[in-house]
């Protein structure tokens, strides 16, 4: 039972993590590129690419020895590739900024370069869920149905309350932190799950 | 009627109905852009353009028997500006509207060089076809978002004497052109004296945020407010209020046909500088605009 909701818990935080993450790209982008329709439609592009390479890597990944553990190592590795955001995302779109003159390139190469690795990490974690929580294969359609519900709600989580509630009462790079925080601690979490608890 | 006939005045219909437009006016044009939808109506002898439903969404009105005169109030608090530097060469202006501000510079000062910057290339059709905004000899026209292009400009060193900001409206504010960091790009884009006005919000719990966040950069300020409230401020520190009378009783004569009057405008100009202790100044990394200004 602790099992399934720590596998259900880690893809619902996987869901809010990468929402709220995207929905400050927009605002960590707006000060080298602008706020027009394009940059939007370069950060939508490199998120939606990014989760289906992830949920490509994530299915390959849950064939070899999967476990709650290594799910949830998958959970804090997305944080720790959120790290160079913090570190250096202002220079790096700086950079950027002298180079490419079109915005809308721009856009897409800083979004690119900041949050494809990130989010196509953390969208390993769904079908690598999937793996953990199907039993048998005549329940597996509901298996996945809890999974995505679960996920997609944290991900309708992340951006309301980040867009009406956190960027009114912190900074951008004070909510990442915490967002990282959060997925390192629900990580270790699951590090005591070893492979005994998946039948193979 | 025919059925031709039946179909367009059912249109003409529907787009009154969607522009919700004032009893009385009469809807010239509605189009919807990348970024809002556009209404430009007639009422009472007056043109105006509107974005989204609000009557109380003008962005820009023009008097049909005086197409030259500033109609909306802030429009005119803007050209308070003049008072602080009277003889710009050299301007910026980020955000067009109708384009009534750079139509009375071009006016004003034959040979003067402006810049404009548009994010919405519908507002600048809408301009030219409806509010005879017709760019001079030195004025162009940039299609891109103001932030880009201030920044775009301080790498290559141009300098403005004279930037307008009229980038947002009720409905919505372009959070990154009302943080601390925008407002240094744009110092750096001023000249040893150049002057800032900026159209901005009065009601709100963002005035406040405002407040400090223009003081941080740009040290003292002028507030001009009436409904809206305009910023003006000047590099290197205001000038006295004697100067600014001397420099209105000189353009008065030249700005009375613009609907400008020092009288009006003189006594509005208050240095600003009671905000509440601990007041959060407006940062790329803090800077929720529109949720403080629906508070």
């Amino acid at each position: 039972m602790i099992v399934r909701v720590l596998i259900l818990a880690i893809a619902a935080w996987a869901g809010f993590f990468v929402m709220s993450i995207e929905l400050l790209s927009g605002r960590i982008l707006a000060p080298n590129f602008g706020n027009s329709i394009y940059v939007w439609g370069g950060v939508i592009t490199v998120f939606m690419l990014a989760l289906a390479v992830g949920y490509l890597l994530g299915g390959q990944l849950s064939l070899r020895h999967p476990s709650l553990r290594r799910l949830g190592l998958l959970l804090i590795a997305s944080a720790v590739a959120t790290v160079p955001v913090v570190a250096f995302g202002t220079p790096m779109l700086d950079w950027i900024f002298d180079r490419v003159e079109d915005p809308r390139y721009g856009s897409l190469l800083g979004a690119s370069l900041l949050f494809f690795v990130p989010t196509a990490v953390a969208g390993t974690i769904s079908p690598y869920a999937v793996r953990l929580l199907v039993t048998r294969l005549h329940a597996s359609g509901r298996a996945a149905g809890a999974l995505y519900f679960v996920s997609t709600f944290g991900s309708a989580a992340g951006t309301l309350i980040t867009s009406f509630h956190l960027v009114l009462l912190y900074e951008i790079d004070q909510i990442l932190l915490g967002l990282m925080t959060t997925s390192v601690i629900i990580g270790l979490l699951a590090t005591p799950f070893g492979r005994a608890d998946v039948e193979s | 009627m025919s059925r031709k006939n039946a179909f367009a005045a059912s249109l003409v219909i529907a787009l009154l109905g969607c522009g919700g437009a004032p009893v009385g006016a009469s809807v010239l044009h509605t189009e919807r852009s990348l970024y809002r939808d556009i209404v430009v109506y007639e009422e009472d002898g007056l043109r105006c353009m509107r974005f989204g439903k609000q009557v109380s969404g003008r962005q820009s009105c023009q008097s049909l028997r005086e197409p030259q005169r500033l109609v909306l109030e802030y429009t005119r608090m803007m050209a308070g500006a003049l008072y602080m530097n009277p003889a710009p060469a050299r301007v910026l202006v980020i955000g067009l509207g109708g384009g009534s501000l750079p139509s009375m510079l071009q006016r004003l000062y034959p040979g003067i060089a402006i810049d404009i910057v548009e994010i919405d290339p519908a507002v600048v059709r809408v301009a030219r076809r409806f509010f005879g905004f017709t760019p001079g000899p030195r004025t162009r026209v940039h299609t891109q978002d103001g932030r880009v292009f201030v920044k775009r400009m301080a790498r290559q060193g141009v300098k403005y004497d004279l930037v307008l900001l009229d980038a947002f409206d009720h409905e919505y504010i372009p959070e990154h052109l009302l943080t601390q960091e925008f407002l240094q790009e744009l110092r750096g884009v001023l000249t040893p004296g150049g002057v800032l006005a900026a159209n901005t919000f009065s009601g709100s719990r963002l005035y406040d945020h405002e407040s400090v966040t223009y003081y941080s950069v740009f040290g003292d300020f002028y507030g001009l407010r009436s409904g809206n409230r305009v910023i003006l401020t000047r590099v290197g520190g205001l000038p006295a209020l004697d100067e600014i009378e001397r420099n209105a009783a000189e353009l008065d004569a030249r700005l009375k046909a613009f609907g400008v009057d020092s009288e009006v405008l003189l006594p509005l100009f208050r240095i600003e500088r009671s905000w509440p202790e601990g007041t959060r100044v407006l940062t790329d990394q803090y800077s929720p605009s529109n949720l403080l200004n629906g508070r």
